[in-house]
């Protein structure tokens, strides 16, 4: 079967999953409902079927099943976000349509992305531009403390979710020329290689603009995730566990730091440790506490979809920002861990095909850009999950693909193809 | 490059197994510390969700209904006020439930079998609950409420036949539909209105505890109806002399005037000659010494027996006085629903039935759920039951318990009369018609200046009078 059949076979999962997910949902409102569409869903499966035909017209070659396991993990959010919000649903079916239209012009646009190296410093300039953005008075805004979001006229967004991407294409593309020189030019210095400081430099660039992200951002998740993809990438541009290692020290030592000194985010890791706490559990705490309670609630498989307590008495949702924060939590709340696991396994099969993209790309530059932006989405998704099931503190980042969120839908969509345009060229035949 | 992407991979693998990890953790194994958090209301917001079933009186009225009110959620209301307040009982979800309303939450919640929800779930309809008929009179309910007048005490009627709680009433009342906003002051207020002093009131119940005494003695063998007994007063009694009511002495008498004019001489001296063993087993049998089987909350419900320091003794305790305790006296102390399951007792041929509140339990298709199953234990002869029934008719007839006396329809009962700091517990427990019984009654006043004859006789004879 040509790899293109394989796609189409590959997004039955996905329509069957959106079928019977909003059926479900439909089922268990329509006592408070009379006529509910299920033109969200059709929308949806028709979009898929449209981006389907254009793959096979414009990168027949690309990973088969890299946009059927996207289509399923978006699958499964447009149905929790028409669960919880059935307005929010349409206007996720409409970012879908935007981010489609970006995801057609990134592969007409950069049919060959090696373009991008060219303008690596500007990207970089952007990437960093955009972080800072929400800091920007005027347009910035601020959320719980973190500034993640702008907000310009009616549009907001947030910036993070394309910075992570114009990130990962600088450092793919500065790494691809100094990879060698920082392993050949480096000097061994008790027992550690340490590099010259001409190409290091960079890099140091890299972990100050992580701690001043946790400075002026004031977000931990976001630096955790940037930071973690770029000991990615250097670890594999290098293959040296000694950079690694220094620069996870260095993290965790600026972590420390600035979060001793940084009132927010010491309140985070403080919520962290004991969101029980009395004073606590009803203000800063809720958030956390509730999303416990939710994912307890589930259990092994869920009180089923559409079924679990969202909505108060008095209005509002039980769990705060639960179409993005706390999706997992919902999900795990209808769906139970069954559900939840089988979400955590669609990312990791897409780590997986990313992965092997990264793997079989036939140059530095392809393997890099491959292996980063699969690892920013994999460390978004930890950073994200991990705050919900308090493995460390909750911070404000999307679930990729999931989560209600023009921008982290359209930003995630640029990211896929920028991953199928490098497995298109790694899988042609030569 | 391949062999870092291999390990990143890994590594992937290891952060993603962390978050299964964690998700299991609060989902399967420590999801029992979250759901009992003090902090969780998830419970209470889900109960507020459901559709509660009605509550109602066996003539149809409702008690208790389910309106909705904010968001998704019901709210409960008590259309008949405080009529049955605690019978029924109240369910809010931030101020928790009692009576029926808590004992019977389970199937007023629909938290019935997993098949019958899944099939309406199926059908696509909301979780809603079953309803509850009691076994309840309204109109005789209205009647005992209005015979008390306001005076504080508690009545409880049973059908002896079957255990049915006809009335169950306790002064003063509350209004469950203004629990929310009072539960404060109703806690604190004076004369105790959310105790239902039916199953929780703890009075000295004195001589309608002759009927027990005089059971033990007549089933035991050890007496007839015709014993001869001296019933003067002075007789000392466990070393200390007792009086008779009214100092009056009656001389040796037989056993049926001794019941017919109360006095306590003769059945003080019959309770020292029957002994605490045999006391103690016919108390037993009667459901002395354990909290009376009723489909109520079981810590609203008190056991009758002896008490010292608040505590309840064993039937054998050295500290029971068992003379005095025979004319209800010592320290005896009973709950008006016990008093009623005696007169019960004697009424049905000997046979207690246990008394429920709970007549059928009906889904809202109209199926019977739950047909109330009543058991029976035997108390004392059939023999007995019958003579002591006589026996009561007389006192109703000729002696302290003419007040209670219907034209027509021939009454037998016992009256009461305990002083308690200076005034009076009256007491009257009966059952009717004597022949072929259908009402078991107990009905006691508090504080008093009255007599049992003539405080709680008239007021037991006007419910008596509804039911028949």
């Amino acid at each position: 079967m040509s790899a293109r059949n394989r796609e189409l076979v590959g997004l039955i999962p996905a329509s069957l999953l959106v079928t019977a997910g909003f059926t479900a949902v439909f089922v268990q409102r329509q006592d408070l409902l009379s006529d509910v569409s299920l033109i969200y869903g059709a929308i949806f499966l028709g979009l898929c079927v449209a981006a389907h035909i254009f793959l096979r017209m414009t990168l027949p070659h690309a990973d088969p099943y890299l946009f059927p396991l996207f289509a399923l993990l978006a699958s499964f959010g447009l149905v929790m976000i028409y669960r919880i919000e059935e307005e929010l649903a349409r206007e996720q079916a409409q970012w879908f349509v935007v981010g489609l239209i970006l995801f057609a012009a990134t592969i007409v646009l950069l049919r060959d992305y090696r373009v991008l190296e060219r303008y690596r410093y500007l990207i970089a300039t952007a990437g960093i531009g955009l972080l800072m953005a929400p800091r920007l008075p005027g347009i910035g805004e601020q959320v719980n403390g973190a500034y993640l979001g702008v907000r310009l006229g009616p549009i907001s967004f947030q910036p993070a979710e394309f910075a992570k991407i114009a990130i990962v294409i600088f450092l793919a593309s500065y790494l691809r020329d100094t990879r060698q020189v920082l392993v050949i030019g480096a000097r061994r210095f008790l027992g550690l290689t340490i590099p010259p400081l001409k190409h290091f430099g960079p890099l140091l660039v890299v972990w100050g603009a992580a701690m001043l992200m946790l400075i002026v951002i004031k977000d931990l998740g976001s630096s955790l995730m940037f930071f973690g993809a770029f000991l990615s990438l250097l670890y594999v541009a290098t293959n040296r566990l000694s950079f690694v290692l220094v620069g996870m020290v260095m993290f965790v030592l600026g972590a420390w730091l600035v979060g001793s000194n940084v009132p927010h985010v010491q309140d985070r890791v403080e919520i962290w440790q004991d969101p029980f706490k009395p004073g606590l559990v009803d203000r800063e705490g809720y958030q956390i506490a509730q999303s416990l309670f939710a994912q307890a609630d589930g259990g092994m498989l869920g009180q089923g979809f559409g079924q679990a307590l969202l909505s108060l008495p008095g209005g509002g949702t039980i769990l705060p920002a639960p179409h993005t924060d706390l999706i997992y939590a919902v999900i795990t709340n209808e769906l139970g861990l069954v559900g939840a696991c089988a979400v955590i396994l669609i990312y990791l099969l897409i780590a997986e095909r990313g992965f092997k993209t990264a793997l079989l790309a036939r140059d530095s530059f392809s393997t890099l850009l491959a292996t980063g932006l699969t690892a920013v989405v994999a460390l978004q998704v930890f950073v994200i999950v991990g705050g919900v099931t308090k493995v460390i503190p909750l911070t404000g980042v999307t679930l990729p693909f999931i989560s209600y969120g023009g921008s982290s839908i359209v930003a995630n969509f640029v990211l896929l193809a920028l991953l199928l345009l490098v497995s298109d060229r790694a899988r042609r035949p030569q | 490059m391949s062999a870092p992407i291999t390990r990143l991979y890994v590594l992937v693998l290891v952060l993603f197994g962390t978050l299964v990890f964690a998700t299991s953790w609060w989902t399967v194994f420590g999801a029992k510390g979250l759901d009992d958090n003090r902090f969780n209301r998830r419970e209470l917001l889900e109960e507020a969700r459901i559709k509660r079933g009605l509550i109602k009186a066996r003539d149809g009225k409702v008690l208790a209904r389910s309106v909705p009110a904010r968001g998704e959620t019901y709210r409960r209301t008590y259309p008949e006020g405080d009529l049955f307040s605690h019978a029924v009982g109240y369910s809010f979800t931030d101020l928790g439930r009692s009576g029926l309303e808590r004992s019977r939450n389970d199937p007023l919640t629909g938290e019935n079998e997993e098949i019958t929800s899944l099939i309406d779930e199926l059908r696509g309809r909301a979780r809603e609950g079953d309803d509850v008929i009691t076994t309840l009179d309204s109109e005789a309910q209205r009647a005992a409420v209005d015979a008390l007048d306001g005076q504080r005490g508690s009545i409880v009627a049973l059908d002896p036949r079957t255990g049915a709680v006809r009335v169950m009433v306790s002064i003063p009342q509350f209004d469950p539909n203004d629990y929310p906003r009072e539960s404060r002051a109703l806690n604190r207020a004076e004369g105790s209105p959310l105790l239902n002093r039916a199953t929780q009131g703890r009075y000295p119940p004195g001589s309608t505890f002759k009927v027990v005494t005089a059971a033990a003695a007549i089933d035991s063998g050890s007496f007839t109806p015709d014993s001869q007994v001296n019933g003067d007063t002075g007789k000392v009694i466990s070393g200390v002399p007792l009086a008779n009511s009214g100092g009056a002495s009656f001389g040796t008498i037989d056993l049926t005037t001794a019941l017919t004019n109360s006095v306590n001489t003769v059945w003080a001296e019959v309770a020292e000659k029957l002994g605490k063993r045999t006391m103690g087993r016919y108390m037993t049998r009667f459901g002395f010494y354990a909290k009376p089987p009723l489909d109520y909350p079981a810590d609203e419900r008190a056991a009758s027996g002896e008490y010292a320091n608040g505590r309840l003794l064993s039937p054998n305790s050295d500290q029971i006085d068992v003379g005095r305790m025979g004319i209800g006296q010592d320290k005896l102390q009973v709950t008006p629903l016990e008093m009623a399951m005696v007169a019960g007792a004697v009424a049905n041929g000997g046979k207690l039935v246990e008394p429920h509140l709970t007549d059928r339990i009906v889904d809202r298709d109209g199926r019977i759920v739950e047909d109330v199953d009543t058991s029976e234990r035997t108390v004392m002869k059939r023999s007995t039951a019958e003579t002591l029934g006589r026996m009561m008719g007389n006192v109703v007839k000729e002696g302290t318990g003419t007040a209670a006396a219907l034209s027509g329809v021939d009454v037998a009962g016992k009256t009461g009369t305990a002083e308690v700091g200076g005034s009076n517990q009256a007491w009257f427990i009966a059952f009717a018609p004597v022949d072929r019984p259908t009402v078991a009654i107990a009905a006691t006043v508090e504080r008093t200046d009255g007599q049992g004859g003539t405080v709680a006789a008239p007021i037991a004879k006007q419910v008596i009078e509804a039911l028949l």
